[in-house]
């Protein structure tokens, strides 16, 4: 057969992050050992706030700080959790042998990781509604900065997890060296949700300052991790 | 340019910190609002700006590190954020001071600069843990060196996100309502803040030259020794200065 070249065909960095996302969703779907354990560690903590704080319905900054704080934790359950079976199974391996972009598995990860926080928050978000809301105008709005939120928890979550997969402590060190990185995501989501779920209705005075507070994280984060993903990745 | 000696940068730095200190005690006038415990202000400001300035060092000697592979920017990225916690443990208490004073309370969370530098102090503290965790001294580096470069990016945007947070700012030293700090009162802040900035140079290279002399110490008794030396098991988290970097200098 002369004449023809056996085409060494190179995945594009996109088909591969799809295929890695793709086999996450898949393993997700088939073990649920994430998803449905953030949810029901989130409907759990909501029952701990409502006798911690003894409130029956909350507005305001405690209804923003009450549900963010939980939306936070349940993220860490499933950041921890991202990298295991790459580190278990050689992944981190098969993606340094094989012929694609490392920012595939680190892109792949965080796509997984905002699918997740998204289906989270469609269970979390209603049912922090019926415990404590009174008036669920600003709920629509409310799922605009959760978006933003989730995007710039996952850009860095999956920096700090990446690093935390191959380290002895590493259920340890997501949430320590995580939770101070969160701070202005909560500083800034805490802001526009205070507006949102405010007593007498949603105001909408400020929101935009924090939705662009939130940009500016997720857009900064993004970029560092593109900039550093090599060197997490080599061995 | 002739680099000088550690001695000498360490005797500079003894200099301008005392004659800083002699200005704000017989120098500088007394503050119109706050009074005496204004001068404090000479010893916390210069100190957080160090400690800052310190860590963005460390973020691009992280980066260095990264580009080049050298494992003597990693201790330097090492080097220069440890100093700048220790300095970051002198912030926080001499802040704390300046609150109990001014306010009655030994903590204050009106005050924007204090709560960032304490949230940006609880984020490098964890660059020990981090380090601590992760055996393999090549990938300890690296990933030390990406979170050095994380953290120095977080530095700024936190500032500005706690800063849009407070409904409130407390009035600044540098920009009081009669149009910034009188001459006599910026000179002496200067002098303060060169001091301490020599101050942390001299520690950092000091710091350097004994992790050197420590790593050339370990080395020369392994070939005396032969190879069941075994290197005292102090701290796993400093990185190991490599041997091309420890020729006295």
């Amino acid at each position: 057969m002369s004449g023809a070249t056996v085409e060494a065909r190179r995945p594009s960095t996109f088909g591969a992050l799809r295929a890695i996302l793709a086999k996450d969703l898949r393993v997700e779907l088939r073990t649920l050992q994430s998803v449905p354990a953030m949810a029901l560690f989130a409907l759990t903590t909501f029952v701990l706030f409502r006798y911690g704080l003894d409130r029956k319905t909350l507005s305001g900054g405690l209804a923003a700080g009450v549900l963010l704080a939980t939306v936070l934790f349940a993220a860490i359950l499933a950041i921890n959790r991202l990298f295991v079976a790459e580190r278990d199974e050689g992944g981190f391996d098969g993606i340094r042998l094989a012929p694609v972009d490392g920012s595939a598995l680190l892109g792949a990860k965080a796509a997984a990781l905002v699918i997740y926080l998204l289906l989270l928050e469609v269970i979390a978000v209603p049912a922090f509604g019926l415990f404590f809301l009174d008036t669920w105008g600003g709920v629509p709005a409310l799922f605009g900065v959760l978006v933003l939120a989730d995007l710039g928890l996952a850009a860095t979550g999956v920096l700090i997890s990446s690093i935390a997969a191959n380290s002895r402590a590493r259920d340890l060190l997501v949430p320590l060296v995580l939770l101070p990185l969160l701070v202005p995501v909560m500083i800034a989501a805490g802001g526009a949700a205070q507006q949102l779920l405010a007593a007498g209705g949603p105001s909408y005075d400020g929101v935009a300052k924090w939705l662009a507070v939130l940009t500016f994280y997720d857009l900064t984060f993004a970029a560092v991790g593109f900039a550093v993903y090599d060197y997490l990745l080599e061995d | 340019m002739k680099v000088p000696s550690l001695r000498d940068n360490a005797i500079a730095a003894a200099l301008v910190l005392c004659a800083g200190f002699a200005l704000v005690f017989f120098y500088a006038p007394l503050d119109a609002d706050q009074g005496f415990i204004q001068k404090i202000f000479y010893l916390h400001v210069p100190l957080a700006m160090c400690s800052l300035a310190g860590f963005v060092i460390g973020g691009v000697f992280a980066i260095a590190h990264l580009r080049t592979g050298k494992s003597i920017y990693d201790v330097r990225s090492y080097v220069s954020i440890h100093l700048s916690v220790i300095f970051g443990v002198g912030v926080l208490i001499t802040g704390s001071i300046w609150a109990k004073a001014s306010w009655g309370k030994w903590w204050v969370w009106d005050e924007p600069t204090l709560v960032s530098f304490l949230i940006v102090f609880l984020l490098y503290a964890t660059y020990y843990p981090l380090r601590y965790a992760i055996d393999d001294r090549d990938r300890q580096a690296r990933y030390a060196s990406v979170f050095a470069i994380t953290a120095g990016a977080f530095v700024p945007l936190n500032f500005v996100a706690v800063r849009m947070a407070q409904s409130l700012v407390h009035p600044r030293v540098f920009a009081t309502a009669n149009g910034g700090l009188p001459g006599s009162m910026l000179l002496t802040f200067l002098v303060c803040l060169a001091g301490m900035a020599l101050l942390w140079i001299a520690l950092v290279r000091f710091e350097l030259a004994a992790k050197a002399a420590s790593a050339s110490l370990s080395r020369l008794r392994r070939a005396i020794e032969g190879e069941e030396y075994a290197p005292p098991s102090g701290s796993r988290i400093a990185p190991r200065v490599p041997s091309s970097a420890t020729s006295p200098s």
